[in-house]
Protein backbone atom coordinates (compact mmCIF):
# COMPACT_ATOMS: atom_id res chain seq x y z
CA UNK A 1 0.00 0.00 0.00
CA UNK A 2 1.32 3.22 -0.78
CA UNK A 3 1.91 6.16 1.71
CA UNK A 4 -0.09 8.42 -0.38
CA UNK A 5 -2.83 6.15 -0.42
CA UNK A 6 -2.90 5.27 3.21
CA UNK A 7 -2.75 8.80 3.90
CA UNK A 8 -5.70 10.14 2.15
CA UNK A 9 -7.64 7.24 3.75
CA UNK A 10 -6.21 8.09 6.95
CA UNK A 11 -7.84 11.45 6.85
CA UNK A 12 -10.79 9.87 6.28
CA UNK A 13 -9.89 7.35 9.58
CA UNK A 14 -7.95 9.04 11.76
CA UNK A 15 -7.56 6.54 14.48
CA UNK A 16 -6.75 3.76 12.32
CA UNK A 17 -3.59 1.91 13.35
CA UNK A 18 -1.28 -0.05 10.96
CA UNK A 19 -2.74 -3.31 12.96
CA UNK A 20 -6.34 -2.04 11.29
CA UNK A 21 -5.25 -2.25 8.00
CA UNK A 22 -3.21 -5.29 8.19
CA UNK A 23 -6.63 -6.56 9.96
CA UNK A 24 -8.74 -5.72 7.03
CA UNK A 25 -6.29 -6.57 4.65
CA UNK A 26 -6.75 -9.66 5.94
CA UNK A 27 -10.34 -10.22 6.07
CA UNK A 28 -10.94 -8.74 2.40
CA UNK A 29 -10.79 -12.33 0.95
CA UNK A 30 -13.61 -13.94 2.87
CA UNK A 31 -15.49 -10.77 3.02
CA UNK A 32 -15.35 -9.94 -0.72
CA UNK A 33 -16.28 -13.38 -1.23
CA UNK A 34 -19.51 -12.90 0.74
CA UNK A 35 -20.19 -9.42 -0.95
CA UNK A 36 -20.34 -11.32 -4.31
CA UNK A 37 -21.66 -14.13 -3.99
CA UNK A 38 -23.82 -13.87 -0.81
CA UNK A 39 -25.06 -9.74 -0.86
CA UNK A 40 -24.89 -9.65 -4.85
CA UNK A 41 -27.25 -12.73 -5.22
CA UNK A 42 -29.54 -11.05 -2.23
CA UNK A 43 -29.87 -7.55 -4.02
CA UNK A 44 -30.76 -9.50 -7.56
CA UNK A 45 -33.11 -11.26 -6.13
CA UNK A 46 -35.35 -8.64 -4.20
CA UNK A 47 -34.53 -6.57 -7.54
CA UNK A 48 -35.65 -9.74 -9.64
CA UNK A 49 -39.17 -9.88 -7.28
CA UNK A 50 -39.72 -6.30 -8.32
CA UNK A 51 -40.05 -7.36 -12.13
CA UNK A 52 -42.71 -9.49 -14.08
CA UNK A 53 -42.11 -12.50 -15.79
CA UNK A 54 -44.16 -12.39 -19.14
CA UNK A 55 -43.16 -16.50 -20.03
CA UNK A 56 -40.14 -16.30 -21.37
CA UNK A 57 -39.37 -12.63 -21.27
CA UNK A 58 -38.47 -10.58 -18.11
CA UNK A 59 -40.49 -7.38 -17.65
CA UNK A 60 -37.87 -4.78 -16.30
CA UNK A 61 -40.38 -2.18 -14.83
CA UNK A 62 -40.92 -1.82 -11.26
CA UNK A 63 -44.23 -3.09 -9.85
CA UNK A 64 -45.08 -4.52 -6.59
CA UNK A 65 -47.46 -7.12 -8.04
CA UNK A 66 -45.70 -10.25 -7.10
CA UNK A 67 -45.50 -8.89 -3.14
CA UNK A 68 -49.58 -8.28 -3.81
CA UNK A 69 -49.70 -11.71 -4.87
CA UNK A 70 -47.70 -13.46 -2.17
CA UNK A 71 -49.59 -11.79 0.54
CA UNK A 72 -53.14 -11.88 -0.91
CA UNK A 73 -53.32 -15.07 -2.54
CA UNK A 74 -54.94 -17.72 -0.21
CA UNK A 75 -52.78 -20.44 -1.08
CA UNK A 76 -49.20 -18.71 -0.57
CA UNK A 77 -50.80 -17.21 3.01
CA UNK A 78 -51.63 -20.41 3.96
CA UNK A 79 -48.17 -22.08 2.95
CA UNK A 80 -46.91 -18.72 5.24
CA UNK A 81 -48.45 -19.46 7.76
CA UNK A 82 -47.97 -23.01 8.17
CA UNK A 83 -44.79 -22.60 7.54
CA UNK A 84 -44.20 -20.06 10.84
CA UNK A 85 -46.73 -21.96 13.01
CA UNK A 86 -45.06 -25.67 12.32
CA UNK A 87 -41.67 -23.68 12.78
CA UNK A 88 -42.52 -22.87 15.78
CA UNK A 89 -44.09 -25.57 17.20
CA UNK A 90 -40.71 -27.19 16.38
CA UNK A 91 -38.61 -24.67 18.21
CA UNK A 92 -40.68 -25.03 21.32
CA UNK A 93 -40.43 -28.89 21.13
CA UNK A 94 -37.03 -28.53 20.61
CA UNK A 95 -35.66 -25.96 23.20
CA UNK A 96 -38.04 -27.80 25.64
CA UNK A 97 -36.91 -31.13 25.25
CA UNK A 98 -33.68 -30.14 24.86
CA UNK A 99 -33.09 -27.84 27.59
CA UNK A 100 -33.13 -30.81 30.69
CA UNK A 101 -30.12 -33.03 28.63
CA UNK A 102 -27.91 -29.93 28.08
CA UNK A 103 -28.72 -29.55 32.01
CA UNK A 104 -27.60 -32.94 33.02
CA UNK A 105 -24.57 -32.38 30.69
CA UNK A 106 -23.85 -29.28 32.13
CA UNK A 107 -24.20 -29.86 35.82
CA UNK A 108 -23.71 -33.65 36.29
CA UNK A 109 -21.89 -34.58 33.17
CA UNK A 110 -18.79 -34.71 35.05
CA UNK A 111 -15.32 -35.55 33.26
CA UNK A 112 -17.36 -37.58 30.70
CA UNK A 113 -19.17 -34.28 29.21
CA UNK A 114 -17.42 -34.01 26.09
CA UNK A 115 -18.06 -37.47 25.64
CA UNK A 116 -21.78 -36.85 26.11
CA UNK A 117 -21.60 -34.37 23.24
CA UNK A 118 -20.04 -36.13 20.91
CA UNK A 119 -23.02 -38.55 21.56
CA UNK A 120 -25.54 -36.31 21.04
CA UNK A 121 -23.87 -35.17 17.61
CA UNK A 122 -22.83 -38.28 16.28
CA UNK A 123 -26.41 -39.04 14.85
CA UNK A 124 -26.42 -35.97 12.68
CA UNK A 125 -23.45 -36.55 10.94
CA UNK A 126 -25.22 -38.64 8.74
CA UNK A 127 -27.31 -37.77 5.40
CA UNK A 128 -29.74 -35.23 5.75
CA UNK A 129 -32.41 -37.16 3.49
CA UNK A 130 -31.79 -40.44 5.01
CA UNK A 131 -32.40 -39.53 8.51
CA UNK A 132 -35.51 -37.76 7.43
CA UNK A 133 -36.71 -41.13 5.27
CA UNK A 134 -36.20 -42.79 7.80
CA UNK A 135 -38.93 -41.09 10.31
CA UNK A 136 -41.06 -42.05 7.45
CA UNK A 137 -40.37 -45.72 8.00
CA UNK A 138 -40.86 -45.40 12.00
CA UNK A 139 -44.04 -43.59 11.48
CA UNK A 140 -45.02 -45.67 8.46
CA UNK A 141 -48.99 -46.92 8.04
CA UNK A 142 -46.76 -50.34 8.24
CA UNK A 143 -43.82 -48.51 9.90
CA UNK A 144 -42.55 -49.31 12.97
CA UNK A 145 -44.51 -47.84 15.73
CA UNK A 146 -47.47 -49.07 13.87
CA UNK A 147 -45.99 -52.55 13.37
CA UNK A 148 -45.22 -52.88 16.72
CA UNK A 149 -48.17 -51.03 18.51
CA UNK A 150 -50.30 -53.59 16.29
CA UNK A 151 -47.96 -56.93 16.80
CA UNK A 152 -48.60 -56.19 20.83
CA UNK A 153 -52.41 -55.59 20.59
CA UNK A 154 -52.61 -52.51 21.39
CA UNK A 155 -53.84 -50.71 18.40
CA UNK A 156 -56.39 -52.71 15.66
CA UNK A 157 -55.99 -50.30 12.27
CA UNK A 158 -52.66 -48.34 11.62
CA UNK A 159 -52.08 -44.88 13.50
CA UNK A 160 -53.12 -42.51 10.46
CA UNK A 161 -52.01 -39.06 12.21
CA UNK A 162 -48.36 -39.39 12.16
CA UNK A 163 -47.75 -39.93 8.72
CA UNK A 164 -48.45 -37.15 5.37
CA UNK A 165 -49.16 -33.85 7.76
CA UNK A 166 -47.98 -31.53 10.17
CA UNK A 167 -47.44 -33.69 12.99
CA UNK A 168 -45.16 -36.30 11.20
CA UNK A 169 -43.28 -33.15 10.00
CA UNK A 170 -42.98 -31.86 13.52
CA UNK A 171 -42.07 -34.48 15.12
CA UNK A 172 -38.38 -35.03 12.15
CA UNK A 173 -37.77 -31.45 12.49
CA UNK A 174 -37.74 -31.62 16.26
CA UNK A 175 -35.40 -34.33 15.97
CA UNK A 176 -32.94 -33.06 13.42
CA UNK A 177 -32.40 -29.93 15.18
CA UNK A 178 -31.77 -31.39 18.20
CA UNK A 179 -28.35 -30.91 18.46
CA UNK A 180 -28.29 -27.51 17.59
CA UNK A 181 -30.57 -26.75 20.17
CA UNK A 182 -28.87 -28.39 22.74
CA UNK A 183 -25.03 -26.84 22.46
CA UNK A 184 -26.08 -23.04 22.70
CA UNK A 185 -28.10 -24.12 25.68
CA UNK A 186 -25.32 -26.20 27.19
CA UNK A 187 -22.84 -23.72 26.53
CA UNK A 188 -24.66 -21.30 28.22
CA UNK A 189 -25.79 -23.24 31.32
CA UNK A 190 -21.81 -24.46 31.85
CA UNK A 191 -20.81 -20.48 32.20
CA UNK A 192 -23.15 -20.15 35.28
CA UNK A 193 -21.31 -19.65 38.47
CA UNK A 194 -21.88 -21.76 41.01
CA UNK A 195 -21.70 -19.38 43.79
CA UNK A 196 -25.05 -17.77 42.65
CA UNK A 197 -26.63 -21.10 43.14
CA UNK A 198 -25.15 -22.17 46.33
CA UNK A 199 -25.75 -18.11 47.84
CA UNK A 200 -29.87 -18.95 46.60
CA UNK A 201 -29.30 -22.16 48.16
CA UNK A 202 -28.18 -20.66 51.50
CA UNK A 203 -30.64 -17.87 51.38
CA UNK A 204 -33.61 -20.34 51.77
CA UNK A 205 -34.57 -20.72 48.01
CA UNK A 206 -35.49 -24.25 47.18
CA UNK A 207 -34.52 -26.15 44.41
CA UNK A 208 -37.61 -25.45 42.09
CA UNK A 209 -37.38 -21.83 43.11
CA UNK A 210 -33.53 -21.46 42.55
CA UNK A 211 -33.74 -23.02 39.43
CA UNK A 212 -37.06 -20.51 37.74
CA UNK A 213 -35.07 -17.69 39.61
CA UNK A 214 -31.42 -18.12 38.96
CA UNK A 215 -30.74 -20.99 36.92
CA UNK A 216 -33.15 -20.26 34.05
CA UNK A 217 -32.73 -16.32 34.02
CA UNK A 218 -28.77 -17.03 33.72
CA UNK A 219 -29.09 -19.11 30.86
CA UNK A 220 -31.84 -17.78 28.74
CA UNK A 221 -29.09 -16.47 26.62
CA UNK A 222 -28.41 -19.61 25.49
CA UNK A 223 -31.98 -20.48 25.07
CA UNK A 224 -32.48 -17.59 23.05
CA UNK A 225 -29.97 -18.71 20.49
CA UNK A 226 -31.65 -21.83 20.55
CA UNK A 227 -34.68 -20.82 19.30
CA UNK A 228 -33.23 -18.48 16.19
CA UNK A 229 -30.99 -21.18 15.44
CA UNK A 230 -33.56 -23.92 15.09
CA UNK A 231 -36.30 -21.34 14.30
CA UNK A 232 -35.01 -19.57 11.09
CA UNK A 233 -33.70 -22.57 9.09
CA UNK A 234 -37.27 -24.59 9.57
CA UNK A 235 -39.33 -22.12 8.46
CA UNK A 236 -37.39 -22.95 4.78
CA UNK A 237 -36.93 -26.42 5.34
CA UNK A 238 -38.13 -28.13 1.98
CA UNK A 239 -36.86 -32.22 2.87
CA UNK A 240 -39.00 -32.87 5.50
CA UNK A 241 -42.82 -31.38 4.11
CA UNK A 242 -42.32 -32.50 0.90
CA UNK A 243 -41.18 -36.30 2.08
CA UNK A 244 -43.53 -36.67 4.81
CA UNK A 245 -46.21 -33.73 4.96
CA UNK A 246 -48.26 -35.22 2.37
CA UNK A 247 -50.41 -31.80 1.24
CA UNK A 248 -51.22 -30.70 4.12
CA UNK A 249 -47.67 -30.25 5.23
CA UNK A 250 -46.27 -28.55 2.69
CA UNK A 251 -44.09 -25.29 3.38
CA UNK A 252 -43.48 -22.12 1.93
CA UNK A 253 -40.13 -23.64 0.61
CA UNK A 254 -41.85 -26.46 -1.86
CA UNK A 255 -43.57 -23.28 -3.24
CA UNK A 256 -41.17 -21.24 -3.67
CA UNK A 257 -39.56 -24.42 -5.51
CA UNK A 258 -42.27 -24.93 -7.79
CA UNK A 259 -42.57 -21.11 -8.77
CA UNK A 260 -38.53 -21.56 -9.88
CA UNK A 261 -38.54 -24.50 -11.42
CA UNK A 262 -42.10 -25.72 -13.14
CA UNK A 263 -44.32 -22.66 -12.40
CA UNK A 264 -41.01 -20.76 -14.29
CA UNK A 265 -42.53 -17.61 -12.57
CA UNK A 266 -39.00 -16.48 -10.98
CA UNK A 267 -40.12 -13.14 -9.73
CA UNK A 268 -43.29 -14.37 -7.83
CA UNK A 269 -40.77 -17.07 -6.15
CA UNK A 270 -38.40 -14.56 -5.17
CA UNK A 271 -41.55 -12.04 -4.04
CA UNK A 272 -42.20 -15.08 -1.90
CA UNK A 273 -38.72 -15.77 -0.90
CA UNK A 274 -38.07 -11.84 0.25
CA UNK A 275 -41.21 -11.98 2.22
CA UNK A 276 -40.43 -15.03 4.26
CA UNK A 277 -37.11 -13.20 4.81
CA UNK A 278 -38.45 -10.25 6.15
CA UNK A 279 -41.16 -11.47 8.28
CA UNK A 280 -38.73 -14.37 9.75
CA UNK A 281 -36.41 -11.50 10.48
CA UNK A 282 -39.27 -9.41 12.02
CA UNK A 283 -40.42 -12.55 14.46
CA UNK A 284 -36.70 -13.34 15.20
CA UNK A 285 -35.93 -9.37 16.20
CA UNK A 286 -38.91 -9.59 18.00
CA UNK A 287 -38.05 -12.55 19.99
CA UNK A 288 -34.70 -10.94 21.09
CA UNK A 289 -36.33 -7.83 22.33
CA UNK A 290 -38.99 -9.37 24.22
CA UNK A 291 -35.71 -11.34 25.83
CA UNK A 292 -33.80 -8.56 26.09
CA UNK A 293 -33.27 -8.16 29.77
CA UNK A 294 -31.87 -11.74 29.49
CA UNK A 295 -29.32 -10.55 27.29
CA UNK A 296 -27.67 -7.84 29.22
CA UNK A 297 -23.80 -8.89 28.80
CA UNK A 298 -22.22 -9.08 32.31
CA UNK A 299 -19.39 -6.06 32.64
CA UNK B 1 -25.56 -27.70 44.89
CA UNK B 2 -26.40 -31.40 44.99
CA UNK B 3 -23.56 -33.67 42.83
CA UNK B 4 -25.71 -36.62 41.74
CA UNK B 5 -28.47 -36.06 39.75
CA UNK B 6 -31.74 -37.17 40.57
CA UNK B 7 -32.54 -40.81 38.77
CA UNK B 8 -35.44 -39.02 36.98
CA UNK B 9 -33.21 -36.26 34.90
CA UNK B 10 -31.09 -39.72 33.72
CA UNK B 11 -33.55 -41.71 32.58
CA UNK B 12 -34.54 -38.66 31.24
CA UNK B 13 -31.17 -38.68 29.24
CA UNK B 14 -30.87 -41.98 28.60
CA UNK B 15 -34.87 -41.83 26.79
CA UNK B 16 -33.54 -38.72 24.69
CA UNK B 17 -30.29 -40.46 23.55
CA UNK B 18 -32.86 -43.20 22.14
CA UNK B 19 -34.99 -40.69 20.57
CA UNK B 20 -31.57 -39.20 19.10
CA UNK B 21 -30.24 -42.73 18.15
CA UNK B 22 -33.18 -44.09 16.98
CA UNK B 23 -33.81 -43.52 12.76
CA UNK B 24 -30.02 -44.81 12.44
CA UNK B 25 -30.29 -47.64 14.56
CA UNK B 26 -32.92 -48.89 11.87
CA UNK B 27 -30.57 -48.37 9.17
CA UNK B 28 -28.09 -51.97 9.86
CA UNK B 29 -31.51 -53.76 10.18
CA UNK B 30 -32.83 -53.08 6.70
CA UNK B 31 -29.14 -53.18 5.23
CA UNK B 32 -29.00 -56.01 5.94
CA UNK B 33 -32.72 -57.20 5.69
CA UNK B 34 -33.29 -60.15 2.59
CA UNK B 35 -36.44 -58.30 1.84
CA UNK B 36 -37.54 -56.00 -1.14
CA UNK B 37 -39.94 -53.95 1.30
CA UNK B 38 -38.62 -51.50 4.11
CA UNK B 39 -41.75 -53.06 6.93
CA UNK B 40 -41.11 -54.89 10.12
CA UNK B 41 -40.74 -58.16 10.47
CA UNK B 42 -37.11 -58.57 9.57
CA UNK B 43 -37.10 -61.94 6.82
CA UNK B 44 -33.43 -62.86 6.89
CA UNK B 45 -29.86 -61.50 6.25
CA UNK B 46 -28.19 -60.50 3.15
CA UNK B 47 -25.18 -59.13 1.49
CA UNK B 48 -27.26 -58.45 -1.65
CA UNK B 49 -27.80 -54.68 -1.27
CA UNK B 50 -24.28 -53.69 -0.90
CA UNK B 51 -23.29 -55.95 -3.89
CA UNK B 52 -26.43 -53.98 -5.67
CA UNK B 53 -24.66 -51.05 -4.57
CA UNK B 54 -21.10 -52.46 -6.64
CA UNK B 55 -22.71 -52.50 -9.70
CA UNK B 56 -24.98 -49.53 -9.98
CA UNK B 57 -23.09 -46.90 -12.34
CA UNK B 58 -24.81 -43.70 -11.85
CA UNK B 59 -24.10 -44.18 -7.91
CA UNK B 60 -20.80 -44.23 -8.76
CA UNK B 61 -20.66 -41.37 -10.73
CA UNK B 62 -22.73 -39.32 -8.33
CA UNK B 63 -20.03 -39.99 -5.34
CA UNK B 64 -17.33 -39.36 -7.67
CA UNK B 65 -19.25 -35.99 -8.44
CA UNK B 66 -20.18 -35.07 -4.56
CA UNK B 67 -16.13 -36.22 -3.24
CA UNK B 68 -14.92 -33.65 -5.73
CA UNK B 69 -17.34 -31.24 -4.83
CA UNK B 70 -16.63 -31.67 -0.80
CA UNK B 71 -12.92 -31.60 -1.72
CA UNK B 72 -12.64 -28.34 -3.55
CA UNK B 73 -14.79 -26.75 -1.12
CA UNK B 74 -13.19 -27.88 2.00
CA UNK B 75 -10.25 -26.22 0.57
CA UNK B 76 -11.68 -23.15 -0.75
CA UNK B 77 -13.74 -22.51 2.61
CA UNK B 78 -10.68 -23.40 4.67
CA UNK B 79 -8.40 -20.87 2.77
CA UNK B 80 -11.08 -17.82 3.24
CA UNK B 81 -11.50 -19.53 7.05
CA UNK B 82 -7.66 -18.98 7.53
CA UNK B 83 -8.07 -15.42 6.36
CA UNK B 84 -11.28 -14.39 8.59
CA UNK B 85 -9.99 -16.25 11.74
CA UNK B 86 -6.15 -14.61 11.75
CA UNK B 87 -8.15 -11.75 11.46
CA UNK B 88 -10.38 -11.82 13.53
CA UNK B 89 -7.72 -13.29 16.30
CA UNK B 90 -4.94 -11.20 16.22
CA UNK B 91 -6.32 -7.37 14.69
CA UNK B 92 -8.46 -5.03 15.62
CA UNK B 93 -10.18 -3.02 13.02
CA UNK B 94 -13.11 -1.06 11.71
CA UNK B 95 -16.18 -2.39 11.13
CA UNK B 96 -14.87 -5.57 12.43
CA UNK B 97 -17.85 -7.43 14.49
CA UNK B 98 -19.84 -6.02 11.15
CA UNK B 99 -17.57 -7.65 8.79
CA UNK B 100 -17.26 -10.87 10.83
CA UNK B 101 -21.06 -10.98 11.40
CA UNK B 102 -21.73 -10.90 7.56
CA UNK B 103 -19.46 -13.57 7.14
CA UNK B 104 -21.25 -15.45 9.41
CA UNK B 105 -24.39 -14.97 7.99
CA UNK B 106 -25.29 -17.77 6.22
CA UNK B 107 -25.01 -19.92 9.47
CA UNK B 108 -28.98 -18.64 10.08
CA UNK B 109 -29.65 -18.15 6.49
CA UNK B 110 -32.24 -20.99 5.25
CA UNK B 111 -29.96 -23.09 2.76
CA UNK B 112 -32.89 -22.49 0.52
CA UNK B 113 -32.59 -19.20 0.44
CA UNK B 114 -28.62 -19.38 0.05
CA UNK B 115 -29.94 -21.70 -3.08
CA UNK B 116 -32.37 -19.44 -5.09
CA UNK B 117 -30.39 -16.33 -4.68
CA UNK B 118 -27.44 -18.08 -6.33
CA UNK B 119 -29.49 -20.05 -8.74
CA UNK B 120 -31.06 -16.48 -9.81
CA UNK B 121 -27.75 -14.69 -10.53
CA UNK B 122 -26.63 -17.55 -12.76
CA UNK B 123 -29.80 -17.47 -14.79
CA UNK B 124 -29.40 -13.83 -15.10
CA UNK B 125 -25.89 -14.18 -15.96
CA UNK B 126 -26.79 -16.99 -18.61
CA UNK B 127 -24.25 -19.31 -16.92
CA UNK B 128 -24.61 -22.91 -17.33
CA UNK B 129 -24.77 -25.12 -14.44
CA UNK B 130 -22.56 -27.65 -12.99
CA UNK B 131 -20.31 -28.60 -10.20
CA UNK B 132 -18.62 -25.59 -9.96
CA UNK B 133 -21.91 -23.48 -9.16
CA UNK B 134 -22.54 -26.23 -6.75
CA UNK B 135 -19.35 -25.57 -4.81
CA UNK B 136 -19.60 -21.89 -5.13
CA UNK B 137 -22.54 -22.34 -2.46
CA UNK B 138 -21.06 -24.90 -0.41
CA UNK B 139 -18.22 -22.65 0.17
CA UNK B 140 -20.46 -20.34 1.15
CA UNK B 141 -22.42 -21.96 3.34
CA UNK B 142 -19.22 -23.84 5.20
CA UNK B 143 -16.71 -21.14 5.55
CA UNK B 144 -18.60 -20.00 8.79
CA UNK B 145 -18.12 -23.02 10.40
CA UNK B 146 -14.31 -23.24 8.92
CA UNK B 147 -14.04 -19.45 10.53
CA UNK B 148 -15.52 -20.72 14.12
CA UNK B 149 -13.12 -24.17 14.40
CA UNK B 150 -10.25 -21.75 13.48
CA UNK B 151 -10.62 -19.00 15.00
CA UNK B 152 -10.12 -20.90 18.47
CA UNK B 153 -7.08 -22.19 17.29
CA UNK B 154 -5.42 -19.29 16.39
CA UNK B 155 -7.00 -17.72 19.90
CA UNK B 156 -5.79 -20.54 21.89
CA UNK B 157 -2.43 -19.84 20.31
CA UNK B 158 0.36 -17.96 22.74
CA UNK B 159 1.28 -14.79 21.11
CA UNK B 160 5.03 -14.93 22.64
CA UNK B 161 5.70 -17.37 20.15
CA UNK B 162 5.26 -15.09 17.18
CA UNK B 163 6.95 -11.91 19.00
CA UNK B 164 9.74 -14.48 20.00
CA UNK B 165 9.97 -15.26 16.30
CA UNK B 166 10.08 -11.44 14.44
CA UNK B 167 12.60 -10.67 17.54
CA UNK B 168 14.67 -13.26 15.95
CA UNK B 169 14.53 -11.74 12.38
CA UNK B 170 12.47 -13.72 10.42
CA UNK B 171 9.82 -11.69 8.80
CA UNK B 172 5.78 -11.48 8.49
CA UNK B 173 5.38 -13.91 5.81
CA UNK B 174 7.98 -16.15 6.87
CA UNK B 175 6.71 -16.81 11.18
CA UNK B 176 3.11 -16.97 9.67
CA UNK B 177 4.28 -20.03 7.69
CA UNK B 178 6.99 -21.38 10.21
CA UNK B 179 5.26 -20.92 13.35
CA UNK B 180 1.64 -19.98 13.30
CA UNK B 181 0.67 -22.25 10.39
CA UNK B 182 2.09 -25.50 12.51
CA UNK B 183 0.39 -24.52 15.36
CA UNK B 184 -3.04 -24.30 13.53
CA UNK B 185 -2.34 -27.14 11.73
CA UNK B 186 -4.44 -29.55 13.95
CA UNK B 187 -7.65 -26.47 13.53
CA UNK B 188 -6.80 -26.53 9.74
CA UNK B 189 -7.51 -30.11 9.56
CA UNK B 190 -9.81 -29.97 11.50
CA UNK B 191 -11.89 -27.58 9.06
CA UNK B 192 -11.13 -29.44 6.06
CA UNK B 193 -13.12 -32.17 7.74
CA UNK B 194 -16.08 -30.73 9.12
CA UNK B 195 -16.53 -28.77 5.74
CA UNK B 196 -15.97 -31.68 3.79
CA UNK B 197 -18.50 -33.58 5.63
CA UNK B 198 -21.08 -30.92 5.36
CA UNK B 199 -20.68 -30.62 1.91
CA UNK B 200 -21.07 -34.14 1.11
CA UNK B 201 -24.27 -34.01 2.99
CA UNK B 202 -25.47 -30.74 1.43
CA UNK B 203 -28.67 -31.37 -0.62
CA UNK B 204 -30.99 -27.98 -0.90
CA UNK B 205 -28.35 -26.18 -2.66
CA UNK B 206 -26.95 -28.70 -4.51
CA UNK B 207 -30.35 -29.62 -5.66
CA UNK B 208 -30.77 -26.29 -6.78
CA UNK B 209 -27.26 -25.41 -8.29
CA UNK B 210 -26.71 -28.95 -9.86
CA UNK B 211 -26.44 -29.24 -13.82
CA UNK B 212 -26.34 -32.58 -15.32
CA UNK B 213 -23.34 -34.41 -12.64
CA UNK B 214 -25.98 -35.30 -9.75
CA UNK B 215 -24.11 -35.64 -6.34
CA UNK B 216 -24.94 -38.16 -4.20
CA UNK B 217 -27.79 -36.50 -2.00
CA UNK B 218 -29.12 -35.40 -5.45
CA UNK B 219 -28.72 -38.97 -5.99
CA UNK B 220 -30.34 -40.33 -3.11
CA UNK B 221 -33.03 -37.73 -3.54
CA UNK B 222 -33.84 -39.13 -7.12
CA UNK B 223 -33.77 -42.68 -5.44
CA UNK B 224 -36.48 -42.27 -2.87
CA UNK B 225 -39.46 -42.43 -4.93
CA UNK B 226 -38.95 -45.57 -6.09
CA UNK B 227 -39.91 -48.18 -3.60
CA UNK B 228 -37.59 -50.70 -5.07
CA UNK B 229 -34.39 -49.12 -5.06
CA UNK B 230 -35.08 -48.33 -1.04
CA UNK B 231 -33.27 -51.54 0.24
CA UNK B 232 -30.06 -50.37 -1.48
CA UNK B 233 -30.33 -46.74 -0.60
CA UNK B 234 -30.36 -47.92 3.29
CA UNK B 235 -27.20 -50.20 2.34
CA UNK B 236 -25.61 -46.78 1.29
CA UNK B 237 -26.99 -44.93 4.50
CA UNK B 238 -25.20 -47.65 6.60
CA UNK B 239 -21.81 -47.10 4.63
CA UNK B 240 -22.05 -43.26 5.31
CA UNK B 241 -22.68 -43.21 8.58
CA UNK B 242 -19.77 -45.64 9.60
CA UNK B 243 -17.31 -43.38 7.00
CA UNK B 244 -18.61 -40.30 8.42
CA UNK B 245 -18.08 -41.81 11.73
CA UNK B 246 -14.55 -42.53 11.11
CA UNK B 247 -14.39 -38.85 9.72
CA UNK B 248 -16.10 -37.43 12.83
CA UNK B 249 -13.62 -39.40 15.12
CA UNK B 250 -10.34 -38.60 13.53
CA UNK B 251 -11.77 -34.53 13.44
CA UNK B 252 -12.24 -35.07 16.82
CA UNK B 253 -8.38 -36.24 17.44
CA UNK B 254 -7.01 -33.75 15.87
CA UNK B 255 -9.11 -31.19 16.95
CA UNK B 256 -7.77 -32.05 20.58
CA UNK B 257 -4.35 -32.37 20.06
CA UNK B 258 -4.42 -28.67 18.73
CA UNK B 259 -5.50 -27.71 21.83
CA UNK B 260 -3.04 -29.73 23.23
CA UNK B 261 -0.20 -28.31 20.63
CA UNK B 262 -1.75 -24.55 22.01
CA UNK B 263 -1.32 -24.82 24.98
CA UNK B 264 -4.54 -24.22 26.26
CA UNK B 265 -6.81 -27.50 27.55
CA UNK B 266 -9.32 -25.65 29.14
CA UNK B 267 -11.59 -24.49 26.43
CA UNK B 268 -11.44 -27.89 24.46
CA UNK B 269 -15.28 -28.59 25.51
CA UNK B 270 -16.83 -25.99 24.03
CA UNK B 271 -14.67 -24.44 21.26
CA UNK B 272 -15.80 -26.41 18.46
CA UNK B 273 -19.06 -24.99 19.01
Amino acid sequence: MSDSKSSSFKRIFPTMTPDGWSGLKLVSPPFVYSLLMLAAPLVLVFLLSLWTQNYLELDRTFTTANYKEALSEKLYQTLMIRSLTISGIVTAVTVLLAYPIAYYVAFFGGKRKSLWLLLITIPFWTSYLIRVFLWKVILGYNGVVNGSLMGLGFIEEPLSFILYNANAVVITLAHAWAPFAILPIFVSLSRIDHSLLEAARDLGDGPIRRFFRVTLPLSMPGVVAASLIVFIPTVGDYVTPKLLGGTDGLMIANMIQIQLGKANNAPLGSALAVSAMIIVASISIAFVLINRKFLKTKT
Amino acid sequence: MQNKPSRSLLTYAIVYLIFLYAPVMLLPLFAFNNSAIIALPLSGFTFHWFGLLWQTKALHEALYNSLMIALITSIGSTTLGIFAARAAARYEFPGKRGIMGFIMVPLVLPEIIVGVALLVVLIQLGMSLSAWTVIIGHVLICTPFSIAILQSAFNNMDRSLEEASMDLGENRIGTFFRVILPLVTPGIISSLLISFTISLDEFIIAFFLTGTDATLPVYIWSQLRFPARLPAIMALGFLMVVLSFILLLTAEYFRRRANRITGNSTSSEESIF
